[in-house]
């Protein structure tokens, strides 16, 4: 009975956080032809599952690092939606008040570290702040996300190797939706098999091949509970995903050819979000729905009205003097 | 009791001070706690602070400055040592890309106080590649801060305020400069950014030397007291943030400005110094200027190229006396073996 009750709690849990990212990404495209959104946006819709996964694996104060493509980590790790939209809009209210966009989203209280827009650099950065965590004698770990196209950067490998070498608390996890902008992971490297690379560092890596948000939260979750037992890091999971929209913008881009939709139909039929919807109650759902929908909602009405920084904003924060 | 510490002494005490009195301190870098030691700025402290908060790192210089920008982060007080300023090309995307501008496109949810040392060579045929001072690249970036202290002195109170700075800092070394000895007192202190000395004065010219042409500068005034020429000598200290009013007021003074730098001209530190002296004083005095910096090549290693490639205290000289005789003078004074070797000890 006790086991029945934690499952459906998880169930719900789950798909209310997949169900925000979706739709909050569903309204970004909706509003951004009218051009009040500032800032260039990379959609996760397909993907969520990679972040809902990871993240209800992890505790609050644990960290995660992204890329630009920012929005299903972050709000799957907690971060403040209304903070995010008024990001995006260029607004004071911000979560880097009007200074980052989208491709630069943080919310430090939540453990979610600023994204960059330069692939793979933000891999250093987890396993420096991995690395201070152990010094400091800190039981939290860090999760480090990319894309397939961050496999290509030298700055990954050096970053493993120093990740194996001080066997630090650090999860790396690669969300391989197989384009690197618009070239395929076969067209960049002879071979496809990512996880061959990394074991040659000495780092475990799995493959996680059918974006299941419950598989890819079980295997994190067993190496978040080895990382928290004490035993060696890092982790390496590789989880095959698949990206609905462009690479950057709202729309499709199958028209222009260098994807076809039978390579995305399985996953389009696969929708995590659309799996989740099915092992909950159909009112329980209606209910998360209604919540989820006014909380984006009020999320955007809010960015509407905000004020935009003020003219002191630009030179703040350049240092710290 | 003055004190007389070389500048490797005073940057292995800056750090060892700071690592006792802050665990957040860490030092890392290829070779920080290998048998040589650095030169000897970091002899010791692998021993005295363990292999944790003092190693060396694999020759991964981009991921080990991400790393430092990863502590910085978390709260650490990295100190990322490089033996060559050359090697610091592998990592610019780290120091460019996120070190600058974490603080302001994250809203100022986080800074990152890194300190990055590099050393800048000379002689013994260091060549192209182990002689660049690329100073100003940095300089060219908001959110970095810059310094390149060219005395024990300053090179104690510059790296205690750099590891206490709660912004990057690119702190620039010469290895010749590390033979430098002058007076270091034992407790701490810091060199605040943005505070220029003047370093002798004069009524004639102004020159302004940068790492270690602040030295051939130096050099160069003691050539002119046989002239009846009179230099200014300013040491800028930190070069970002500048403190350009000191320079200023002193070519209020003398209307003549030299800028001697240790790297390239082209859109250099001189160009920068020269520039905002002028558009602080135009319509107001009228400035002869003059700039100095390696010549526009690659660093040659045979001595005979080399020894065209730098300014030195000679052709400083000369050049400062054109500016105020004004022409071509052809005045080189002869080498003077006194005037070899020139170390301004402080106090300050």
């Amino acid at each position: 009975m006790q086991k029945k009750k934690l499952v459906k709690e998880t169930y719900e849990r789950f798909y209310r956080s997949i169900y925000r990212i979706r739709r909050a990404e569903e309204e970004i495209a909706r509003i951004y032809p009218s051009d009040k959104i500032k800032s260039p946006v990379h959609l996760s819709i397909g993907q969520e599952a990679v972040s809902v996964g990871v993240c209800e694996a992890l505790r609050p104060k644990d960290v995660v690092f992204g890329t630009y493509r920012s929005h299903a980590y972050y709000l799957a790790k907690g971060g403040d939606l209304k903070k995010m939209i008024a990001e995006l809009y260029g607004k004071a209210t911000g979560c880097a008040k009007g200074k980052g966009g989208s491709m630069h989203l943080i919310d430090v209280g939540h453990g979610i570290m600023g994204a960059s827009a330069v692939v793979g650099t933000t891999i250093a950065n987890a396993v420096g702040f991995a690395y201070a965590l152990r010094l400091q004698k800190k039981d939290s770990i860090v999760v480090s996300f990319f894309g397939d196209g961050a496999t290509d950067e030298g700055v990954f490998y050096e970053s493993l190797n120093f990740a194996a070498l001080k066997q630090l608390p650090i999860i790396f996890v690669c969300e391989n939706n197989l384009y690197a902008i618009h070239t395929h992971l076969l067209r960049r490297h002879k071979d496809a098999d990512v996880c061959g690379r990394i074991r040659a560092f000495g780092i475990p890596a799995e493959q996680i091949g059918d974006n299941d948000v419950f598989a890819i939260n079980e295997r994190v979750k067993a190496a978040v509970s080895a990382l928290r037992a004490g035993q060696a890091g890092p982790f390496f999971f590789e989880c095959l995903t698949y990206r609905w929209k462009e690479h950057v913008g709202p729309n499709d881009d199958f028209h222009l050819g260098y994807r076809n939709y039978e390579e995305a139909r399985p996953w389009i039929e696969g929708d995590q979000v659309r799996r989740l919807a099915t092992l909950i109650p159909s009112q329980r759902r209606a209910l998360i729905e209604a919540q989820v929908e006014e909380e984006i909602q009020a999320a955007f009405a809010c960015a509407e009205d905000d004020a935009l920084p003020e003219a002191r904003e630009l030179l703040t924060d350049v240092t710290g003097d | 009791m003055e004190r007389i510490l070389s500048y490797v002494e005073a940057i292995r005490e800056a750090t060892d001070q700071q690592m006792a009195e802050d665990p957040s301190v860490v030092l890392f870098g290829l070779d920080v706690d290998d048998p040589k030691a650095i030169q000897g700025t970091t002899r010791g402290l692998a021993e005295k602070y363990g292999p944790e908060r003092v190693f060396g790192t694999p020759l991964s210089e981009e991921a080990m400055t991400g790393a430092a920008v990863g502590m910085a982060l978390a709260g650490l007080r990295p100190i990322h040592v490089h033996i060559r300023m050359d090697f610091l090309m592998l990592a610019m995307n780290q120091l460019v890309n996120v070190a600058a501008k974490s603080r302001y496109m994250h809203g100022g949810q986080v800074h990152v106080p890194m300190v990055v040392r590099c050393m800048i060579g000379k002689s013994w045929g260091q060549g192209a590649q182990h002689s660049q001072g690329l100073h100003s690249f940095f300089m060219h970036v908001p959110g970095l801060k810059v310094v390149a202290p060219t005395n024990p002195y300053d090179a104690k109170g510059c790296l205690i305020q750099a590891i206490r700075d709660n912004d990057p800092v690119i702190y620039v070394e010469h290895r010749i400069l590390h033979f430098q000895k002058g007076i270091v007192p034992e407790e701490l202190y810091r060199i605040p950014p943005g505070k220029a000395r003047v370093l002798g004065e004069g009524r004639d010219v102004t020159l302004v030397g940068i790492s270690h042409m602040l030295t051939e500068c130096l050099r160069a005034r003691r050539y002119l007291e046989t002239t009846d020429v009179e230099a200014e000598v300013i040491d800028p200290i930190w070069l970002s943030p500048l403190d350009i009013e000191t320079v200023v007021k002193s070519v209020k003074k003398t209307g003549r400005l030299c800028v001697v730098d240790n790297g390239w001209t082209a859109c250099g530190a001189s160009a920068e110094i020269v520039t905002r002296v002028i558009e602080h004083l135009q319509g107001e005095r009228e400035v002869a200027v003059h700039r100095m910096g390696y010549a526009p090549a690659t660093c040659p290693p045979t001595p005979s190229l080399e020894d065209l490639y730098y300014p030195n205290a000679r052709t400083i000289a000369s050049a400062a006396y054109d500016l105020v005789k004004g022409g071509r003078n052809r005045w080189l004074p002869a080498e003077r073996e006194e005037l070899q070797e020139i170390e301004f000890r402080g106090p300050f």
